[in-house]
């Protein structure tokens, strides 16, 4: 017990003399989490539209302004004839262009019916179908105002639960929270033995009578330790700079939280025993994991929206099951019963990567 | 010059030396490549939903009905209870509930007015929004129908939308990510390598060694920098050799220019990993440092999350992110078949820049201490 | 042996913040000697191989190697001299003839001088077995040995050696000091540091440097003569009393 204790203050201050790298450590996640925090969201405002007015009467002056007063788009060309649009999409800018046919007004008014040529850059589908969809409601309302639809005594009444103000925050900030806090847990440890190879203190470390599990848990609690202390700051930044709900419990959170980066540091020490330098584990612990983690983990992209094998190969993201919890935890405010399965999986992940790494770390040692 | 490739040839062998290095550059990013650009759809499949049915009439059938047969939606369970509904979202058993109020069928066969409630479950975010998009236009579809069997002439009433979808007339999303993806994994593959490069030498001490020789500053930096350009370009071949068979994305531009473009961006990358290496003292720092400017390039991009969208000085930020004008570009190229004088503005912007960073870490690596 | 002075030092100064590394130290060295700048470890021979080499800056005083002044004619210092560091510095993921290929390149060597020198050292320190090994599975002593004839092989006017012979048995050290013998044979001069008391029997003349200045400097009979020692050692023992 005594050597351990040692090694791990060793360990600790190994970490604490390299005053650039603890600076970046702490001061990176707070730097990221506040920019993308209020950068991330989906939510389309402001985007850029032509219109190509060829009836130039007071419906289509009345719709293009209720258009470009909706918040949605920004009206910045005016194009003269057909010709045009090929250019205009060509230089990058418009997300869509509107054609009014010649009889616009005229039909709206006698066959209470009118067509509108909606061109879209589908070089972004995703971007087009939404932009489109923002454009219908704009339709259907201009068209209800003008008395050219009846009114249909059918409302619709939406509410996101959970998340009654809509705010886009609280969809991506746990997202942020999970994707920084895991790679840069990953990451610290991921070079750390692979390090002492390089520089051949291994060989210390090997002669030592400590077994490989105990190196192992030695070298994880310095970095849980400072992986806790980001995670605490990443949370006190979600409640405080993004006003995040807590509905849940702090205790049932904190215990997510150990476990998730507990989880994250094994897998990069996972890496650190198998990578042959500090280039090796750094290439793939940066490449391997930035990726994977931030396109299949749910954070941006609906999983439910991937092919199916894509949908397999999230289950084994532990950021993947941790979003769902924190979100949970936070914004619904659910007990344990609720995440019991997805912690199950967590505790899984972390067990399986524990064994892989200690027989990896067997098999570098002969 | 001829020093220069002697940095090259060593450079190289070192790189190749290590067995792990072939894999981790060629095998993973194409295999990310091939696999992550099918994570970018936004269609959502499989929508669960309640329907809390207050009114139990033919009309609200009709209207369940209707859902429960769209390909979208799973109708997981009819009641009139709406907090059994809420309590199957909290086990994320459901996504949505939609709610039917009593009357319904009375009040909209009077013209009276009457509401439809839909509670989505935010906790799915973009999912929420979607399937509440669906939804509404499932009930407008409903409700049209509706007023169409009253007998009223036009079943089209108001403004009809025709859609004309250029550049991707399938709306497929890979069209969209491919070529992104593509700039993500060379982008992190140059600023990584480069990243570490010269760091490396420091803490191993041939550094030392190198800062004795005659060797000129610019001799050194461009013979680091030959080597990982080259690796980025054969990655970048191979990537846009998966992107043209594979996912069959159009190529309506020049190749010419697009090489063109992608040597002059690898440039600036490259730049940036070299002086990075030059303000570290050691590979951890560098592997943080590329790290933070790799993290906040990728999610700022405009490939995961529209740049309209954000805030106007988190715009201005990503005025200084290499990847927005690669991806514009690459885009513009392949998808559009834009030619030079449409990308002029960003090829200015990446020269520019790639001319300043490399300037700036000769500048910042001092032979002498 | 003939008078020219390839190494020229006045006043020569490295400050860091208040510490002076190196204070005011002043010599010469002719061509072709062998001169041994000895001192305990921290004594600031390192930093002043480091100026002279032109790889670290002076604070005040002057210095000349082979004719170039060490701050503001470095490049052309830096083609005429040869440098072995204390941690020999060649490349653990590259062999030897790759080593030495690439050194050879960027002193301007010839393809043809490049292969022939290659031959050369491989014969003569008898590496034909080892000529295709990694750097990283050499013992030491070949190390050593490879990385000296590297820095010379440019034929440099000087040649700096920090510290060249540690870590290694006495037989070894023989063998290293029989190709510095070689080296200044042909006419190249040679600078090396050393803690290394009884190496100064193989030098020219001496100089022994105390926390930062030099103490003492002269033949091995002057020094041995003047402070009636028997041999370094006791030298070393007088003076840094």
């Amino acid at each position: 017990m005594k050597t351990f204790l040692a090694f791990v203050n060793k360990e600790f201050k190994h970490i604490f003399r390299d005053k650039r790298t603890l600076i970046i450590l702490f001061g990176m996640p707070i730097v990221l989490v506040v920019l993308f925090g209020f950068a991330i969201t989906t939510e389309i405002n402001n985007a850029k539209i032509a219109v190509l007015d060829y009836s130039h009467d007071t419906y289509s002056q009345k719709l293009q302004h209720k258009i470009a007063s909706s918040g949605y788009f920004d009206i910045t060309d005016n194009l003269q004839s057909n010709s045009q649009i090929e250019g205009i999409f060509r230089k990058g800018k418009t997300k869509l262009v509107l054609v009014f046919p010649q009889d616009f007004g005229k039909d709206l008014v006698n066959n209470k019916h009118a067509k509108i040529q909606v061109i879209t850059d589908a070089s972004d589908p995703n971007t087009a179908n939404i932009l489109v969809s923002y454009l219908q409601a704009v339709f259907q309302k201009f068209s209800a105002e003008e008395g050219v639809t009846l009114q249909s005594n059918l409302d619709i009444k939406t509410r996101m639960m959970y998340n009654p103000e809509n705010k886009s925050v609280y969809m991506f900030v746990p997202g942020v929270m999970t994707i920084i806090l895991m790679l840069i847990s990953a990451m610290m440890t991921s070079i750390t033995i692979a390090r002492e190879k390089e520089l051949g203190t291994m060989e210390i470390l090997l002669v030592s009578p400590l077994k490989p599990i105990v190196i192992i848990l030695g070298k994880i609690i310095p970095y849980l330790v400072l992986s806790m202390i980001n995670a605490i700051t990443i949370l006190m930044l979600g409640l405080f700079v993004f006003n995040m709900p807590m509905e849940g419990s702090y205790l049932l959170l904190f215990v997510e939280i150990l476990l998730f980066v507990l989880a994250s540091l094994i897998l990069g020490l996972l890496i650190s025993t198998v990578s042959n330098s500090q280039q090796t584990a750094m290439l793939l612990s940066l490449m391997g994991l930035m990726l994977p983690t931030i396109l299949l983990s749910g954070f941006i992209f609906p999983i439910s929206s991937m092919p199916d094998i894509l949908q397999w190969i999230s289950h084994i993201i532990p950021a993947k099951w941790f979003i769902i919890i924190i979100k949970n935890i936070m914004l619904k405010g659910t007990g344990f019963s609720a995440i019991a399965f997805e912690t199950g999986i967590m505790v899984l992940i972390s067990v399986v990567l524990t064994i892989m790494t200690v027989k990896k770390f067997k098999i570098r040692l002969e | 010059m001829r020093k220069i490739i002697f940095i090259v040839q060593k450079e190289f062998r070192q790189i190749f030396r290590n067995k792990m290095m072939k894999p981790i550059l060629f095998v993973m990013p194409i295999v990310q490549l091939a696999v992550l650009a099918y994570t970018a759809d936004f269609t959502v499949k499989n929508i669960n939903i309640f329907i809390e049915d207050k009114d139990n009439s033919g009309l609200s059938k009709s209207l369940i009905n209707k859902i429960s047969t769209s390909d979208n939606f799973n109708l997981v369970e009819v009641s009139n209870s709406f907090t059994e509904g809420f309590s199957k979202v909290e086990k994320n058993e459901v996504d949505v509930i939609l709610s039917i109020p009593e009357h319904f069928n009375r009040n909209l066969k009077s013209n009276k007015k009457t509401e439809l409630s839909i509670s989505a479950d935010a906790i799915n975010g973009t999912k929420a929004g979607i399937s509440i998009n669906y939804l509404q236009n499932l009930i407008v579809q409903f409700s049209q129908e509706l007023v169409a069997k009253k007998g009223v002439k036009n079943t089209h009433s108001g403004i009809e939308i025709i859609q004309r979808d250029w550049y991707n007339p399938s709306l497929d999303y890979k069209y969209f990510m491919v070529p992104g993806v593509l700039v993500l994994l060379v982008t992190m593959i140059a600023l990584f390598l480069s990243g570490m490069n010269i760091v490396r030498e420091k803490e191993v001490g041939t550094i030392e060694q190198l800062n004795v020789t005659p060797i000129k500053k610019y001799q050194f930096i461009i013979g680091k920098l030959l080597p990982f350009l080259i690796i980025g370009l054969i990655e970048f071949t191979i990537g846009l050799a998966v992107a043209l068979f594979w996912f069959k994305v159009p190529f309506l531009g020049s190749i010419g220019l697009i090489y063109i473009f992608t040597t002059v961006y690898l440039i600036l990358i490259l730049g940036i990993g070299m002086f990075i290496s030059t303000v570290t003292d050691t590979q951890q720092q560098a592997m943080f440092l590329s790290w933070f400017f790799s993290v906040i390039f990728i999610l700022m991009s405009g490939l995961l999350t529209p740049i309209e969208s954000m805030p106007e000085w988190a715009q201005n930020i990503t005025l200084f992110n290499p990847i927005r004008y690669y991806v514009e570009v690459i885009r513009m190229v392949m998808l559009k078949g834009s030619g030079f004088p449409s990308i002029i503005n960003n090829f200015f912007i990446i020269s520019g820049s790639a001319i300043f960073i490399n300037l700036l870490a000769i500048w910042n690596y001092k032979k002498t201490s | 042996m003939e008078e020219e002075k390839v190494i020229e030092v006045k006043n020569l100064t490295k400050q860091f913040g208040a510490f002076k590394a190196v204070n005011n130290i002043s010599f010469d060295v002719k061509k072709g000697e062998i001169f041994g700048f000895l001192g305990a470890n921290g004594a600031g021979k390192t930093t002043a191989i480091k100026m002279l080499t032109g790889i670290l800056s002076s604070s005040s005083g002057e210095a000349k190697v082979a004719g170039y002044d060490i701050n503001s004619q470095r490049d052309k210092l830096k083609e005429n001299i040869g440098y072995m560091s204390q941690k020999f510095s060649l490349y653990e993921d590259l062999t030897l003839k790759e080593n030495v290929k690439f050194y050879g390149g960027i002193y301007g060597l010839s393809n043809n001088e490049i292969k022939n020198k290659t031959q050369e050292m491989i014969t003569d320190l008898g590496l034909e077995d080892i000529q295709d090994t990694l750097i990283s599975d050499i013992p030491l002593g070949w190390k050593q040995k490879i990385a000296f004839s590297i820095a010379v092989l440019h034929h440099p006017k000087i040649v700096f050696l920090d510290e060249p012979t540690s870590g290694v048995d006495p037989i070894t050290r023989r063998q290293f000091w029989n190709l510095i013998y070689q080296a200044a044979a042909d006419g190249i001069t040679v600078f090396v540091t050393t803690h290394y008391m009884d190496e100064a029997e193989y030098c020219n003349r001496i100089s022994m440097m105390v926390e930062g200045e030099i103490a003492a400097m002269g033949t091995l009979d002057e020094l041995l003569a003047k402070y009636d020692a028997k041999n370094m050692d006791e030298v070393f023992i007088k003076i840094a009393r």
